[in-house]
């Protein structure tokens, strides 16, 4: 037993030892159950929130597009649409086998669908088919016993009641690409859009709102358990335009097939109240995206239906020029008004002979002669005696060949020649190109909102800048009054020498325009023709008397224009209408202009605050 | 002897037996069982499906297997220890051969619906051998090198199956446990020097010799960060549910790691973690101390044995508990590497259960005839 006793010894202390031991190991956990739990609590609990809550944007509804009388012309219409949620069919192929059946799908849209099944989890919704029809609704209600898994829901779509008509002004949305969702996170939201052009992209920031957000409890695998907070977004503000949806439809009505574009300002105050552009386009489209032969058929056609040719298309504004050209060698005392300059038909310089548009010329002109008969020979010599470089100031003064202060993306500034300029481009001035930017020929260049903006500047005196918005979130913007526009610096005795010679081109005899006459005789229209020539005619072809301009192929063709303004003596209205290759002014712009200008005066929409009713707005000339 | 005095007592027959049961330690198993249902019905998302009433119906059967093999005669046991470890050692011969492949190792035996792992049931022979061995060994024997060869090569046989399963964590659990054995048995501590000295090297040497997911799993668990969604992900989980816990928990079955899927495996291994986030530190350490109880009973057990064989062997059934707790908690607090260790009587597992309450009815045995003295295995027929 002693042996025994011993080996018990040695076993007790043996044992004893390692209880301390396992008692170290326990406590030493314990320690580090500590650290964990309550020395790094605060850090760990927060990263347990982050890992169950997950805050998500709350799109905001995207604010609408009104024009001046509160009509919508681009809004947001429910989109309906059949998604597919992975873990309600049990059997994905056969649903969409079904599916196909009832709408046919595309091998194309089949294996997007595919491929965003495989990269969702289950219970994301993959949408299948968008912008369903009633019809397209019901087929799949009323299948939906053999449709597992799909669902109909509502997302939201752009909208544009008016269509191609107000297309270059509203413009249009469409996804937004990576980068800017890079820039802001809430792009990033399915079936979000950015405003890519038009005031929609002007406006883009204040129309898109705030996004809401909203935490949501979500599990590893991302399913929402349960909603925490909520936070409402500030949808997006109402953008009013100036613009007369009214009128601008009956002015589209009047370009009717013409590649042509017209503009129609306050002349007081700058407000835009029509901008149209023939041909156009539907803004809806690009929505969705736009089909390859669709973009082939645009880009394509010389008719330029996505170009807004009111501000981005370039003319040389021919004859409508010369009242630029007359005021600025009335400033620079090259000229007075009542000056006469013989008109032989031709100006000699050198060995070139600069032709007027009158073969046999106009005798002894004064400027409001000049103006009256549109001579050319007048002006070539006015432009001569004033130089280039002051024609040019007086043209940028006045809105011509300079970018405006325009609240729409894509305008074109023209261009305006200086002697700089040219020298800047290697070549040297000649007198011969001072001769013929006298008739607004040559290298000058200019948009229909420009000679609208120059004709309101003429007929108000007033340096206003065209615009578009009139209203943010219904808040009136600047602008609105005349007196928010400071004075063009033009004394009204020098700008009457001008208004008198538009007043005579159209309503007195032998003006060049007598087509632009207004029925009514209490109120008269003052206006310029201007023929803008694509290609220069050649001296034999002008001399063998064949020259016929209507004969040429319609590329060929000179465009025509007319400027004008109404009532003469209270100008309210301003207007441009540019016909491509609409040969001349006089005979095809200026019986357009007496229409708008007849439809502008009807409704007189810078009177009013509410849209003209109806019998006003379909009355006809 | 006083051995058959005792037997032949009349309060030795199976009542006598029943009354020197340690109820007071089935109170604690029962115990913990309770805290496992509890925590196992909070991770089956408040409800008693798919985990705890099986855990519960397990723990029952548990519990009457313990204390059949508590009335069975330690002697019987002591006789049994060899066979058993031959049978364990042809077991693991044969998951090596016909096992179960999981997660990239061979562990698991089938046999008629029970999932069987060998080396969990080698470890409680294992434990029976060594006691056989030194029951009645000299301090002149224990003093002969040579004398400590056969035991040596018992433990290095089953080591060296489990590390081939490939089973690292098993394993050196294994060979620790028996050389908890060698050193209660009374082995001289500068044999044990001798021992561990070159395994710095040796560590060395094998971590060339891992398989790519032992190695992951250790270099995962030196840098947890490096890969936050890959292996690292279930340590990275376990501690920020351990740590959102604080002090207090969140409260019961209102983890939001468990809950909302967050912890892998947390019906099993990660059992621990459940309990660190809802009851926070106060119930980790409270379940700590738990456990800490369960072990000092079973020390106490072997302390106050009267045989040999009986003492080491509730030492070693301690030591195994203990270190199967020290392992879970520790893997799940990130102090040691994953190693797919339960956490006895608590995670989620039949077959878990089954070794441990065989392991308990065992040491049940050895406090049943605590006072039964007997000599050598053989001499005792």
């Amino acid at each position: 037993m002693k042996r025994d006793g011993e080996r018990t010894g040695v076993f007790t202390r043996r044992a004893l030892l390692t209880m301390g031991g396992q008692a170290a190991v326990l406590g030493t956990l314990g320690v580090r159950l500590y650290q964990v739990q309550v020395e790094q609590g605060a850090r760990y609990n927060t990263m347990a929130d982050e890992n169950r809550i997950s805050a998500r944007m709350i799109a905001p509804p995207r604010g609408r597009i009104l024009d001046r009388f509160g009509l919508v012309v681009g809004g947001s219409t429910t989109n309906w649409r059949a998604v597919l949620i992975a873990e309600q069919a049990n059997n994905i192929p056969a649903t969409l086998d079904a599916f196909s059946a009832l709408l046919p799908l595309s091998e194309y849209e089949r294996a997007r669908i595919d491929r965003e099944l495989h990269r969702h989890r289950k219970f994301i919704p993959v949408l299948i088919r968008e912008f369903l029809t009633w019809d397209e609704m019901a087929a799949i209600e009323v299948n939906a016993p053999d449709l597992p898994g799909i669902v109909v829901d509502a997302g939201t779509s752009r909208s544009y009641p008016y269509g191609d008509k107000l297309a270059h002004i509203v413009g249009y949305v469409a996804p937004p690409n990576e980068e800017d969702v890079a820039d802001d996170p809430l792009l990033g939201l399915p079936g979000l859009r950015i405003g890519r052009a038009g005031m929609e992209k002007f406006h883009d920031l204040g129309l898109r709102g705030r996004a809401g957000s909203v935490q949501l409890e979500v599990n590893a695998v991302g399913r929402v358990i349960r909603e925490l907070d909520r936070q409402e977004g500030v949808p997006g503000e109402d953008v009013g335009l100036t613009i007369d949806a009214g009128l601008q439809e009956a002015v589209l009505a009047t370009l009717g097939d013409e590649s042509a574009s017209a503009v129609v300002m306050d002349c007081r105050n700058g407000e835009v109240l029509a901008m149209a552009t023939n041909p156009s386009f539907d803004p809806s489209v690009f929505n969705s995206g736009v089909s390859q032969a669709q973009w082939l058929e645009w880009t394509k056609d010389r008719r330029t239906p996505l170009i807004n040719k009111a501000t981005s298309g370039l003319y040389a504004p021919g004859s409508t020029f010369k009242m630029a050209v007359a005021l600025a060698g009335i400033e620079a005392k090259a000229i007075t008004p009542a000056d006469r300059i013989d008109c032989p038909g031709y100006l000699d310089l050198g060995d070139t002979r600069f032709h007027c548009w009158r073969r046999g010329g106009h005798g002894m002109l004064d400027l409001r002669g000049g103006l009256k008969n549109s001579c050319d020979v007048y002006f070539y010599e006015v432009a001569r005696r004033t130089g280039i470089d002051h024609v040019a100031a007086m043209a940028n003064r006045l809105g011509l060949g300079v970018e405006l202060d325009l609240d729409l993306p894509g305008q074109r500034p023209g261009l305006i020649p200086t002697r700089e300029w040219r020298i800047g481009h290697g070549h040297a001035w000649n007198i011969g190109d001072t001769i013929v930017s006298g008739i607004g020929q040559g290298f000058i260049q200019v948009t229909p909102l420009q000679l609208a903006t120059y004709v309101s500047r003429l007929a108000s005196g007033r340096l206003v800048q065209p615009h578009l918005t009139r209203k943010l979130a219904g808040a009136m913007q600047p602008g609105a009054e005349p007196e928010d526009w400071p004075l063009l610096g033009m004394s009204e005795k020098l700008l009457h020498n001008v208004r008198e010679g538009m007043w005579a081109v159209v309503n007195e005899q032998g003006g060049t325009a007598p087509l632009a006459r207004l029925a009514d005789p209490a109120v008269q229209l003052a206006g310029k023709t201007g023929s803008a020539q694509v290609r220069r005619v050649s001296r034999e072809l002008r001399e063998s008397g064949h020259f016929d301009s209507e004969k040429l192929p319609w590329e060929y063709r000179p465009h025509a224009l007319f400027v004008a303004y109404a009532p003469y003596d209270a100008p309210r209205y301003a207007l441009a209408v540019v016909i491509e290759h609409g040969n001349a002014g006089a005979a095809a712009a200026a019986p357009m202009a007496r229409d708008i200008m007849t439809q502008v005066l009807r409704r007189d929409p810078a009177n009013r605050t509410e849209a003209p009713s109806a019998q006003v707005a379909e009355a006809v000339p | 002897m006083m051995d058959r005095r005792l037997w032949r007592e009349p309060s030795f027959d199976l009542v006598g037996k029943v009354l020197r049961v340690n109820w007071l330690y089935v109170l604690l198993l029962c115990v913990l069982a309770g805290v496992g249902y509890a925590t196992l019905y909070s991770a089956g998302g408040g409800a008693a499906e798919p985990y705890a009433t099986r855990h519960a119906m397990r723990f029952g059967i548990g519990v009457i297997l313990m204390l059949a093999i508590g009335m069975v005669d330690i002697r019987v046991i002591a006789r049994l220890a060899w066979p058993a470890w031959l049978g364990g050692v042809i077991l693991l011969v044969l998951v090596l051969r016909m096992g179960h492949v999981g997660k990239g190792a061979q562990r698991w035996l089938e046999l008629g619906g029970l999932q069987l792992q060998p080396s969990e049931l080698m470890k409680l022979a294992l434990v029976l051998a060594l006691a056989s061995w030194f029951h009645r060994a000299s301090r002149e024997r224990m003093g002969n090198p040579l004398f400590l060869i056969p035991p040596i090569v018992a433990v290095l046989i089953p080591v060296g199956l489990i590390l081939k399963e490939p089973n690292l964590g098993t394993a050196a659990i294994t060979a620790m446990l028996g050389g908890a054995i060698f050193f209660a048995a009374g082995v001289r501590w500068w044999k044990f020097v001798l021992v561990l000295l070159p395994l710095p090297f040796l560590a060395h040497f094998a971590y060339g010799h891992l398989h790519d997911y032992q190695r992951a799993r250790i270099d995962t668990f030196l840098h947890p960060e490096s890969d936050p969604l890959g292996a690292g992900y279930n340590i990275i989980q376990s501690k920020i549910a351990l740590g959102s816990g604080g002090m207090w928990g969140k409260g019961y079955l209102q983890g939001t790691q468990a809950h909302l899927d967050f912890l892998p495996e947390k019906q099993t291994d990660f059992i621990f973690t459940i309990i660190g986030e809802e009851w926070g530190f106060a119930g980790g350490i409270a379940v700590i101390g738990l456990l800490g109880l369960i072990i000092l009973g079973g020390m106490l057990i072997a302390l106050r044995c009267r045989n040999q064989f009986g003492r080491l062997v509730a030492l070693g059934i301690s030591c195994n508990f203990f270190l199967y707790v020290f392992v879970n908690i520790a893997m799940v607090m990130g102090t040691i590497p994953v190693g797919g260790v339960p956490l006895p009587l608590v995670s989620h597992g039949g077959s878990a259960m089954l070794t441990v309450m065989v392991g308990f009815g065992i040491l049940m045995s050895v406090h049943v005839h605590r006072d039964v003295e007997f000599g050598s295995v053989r001499d005792d027929r």
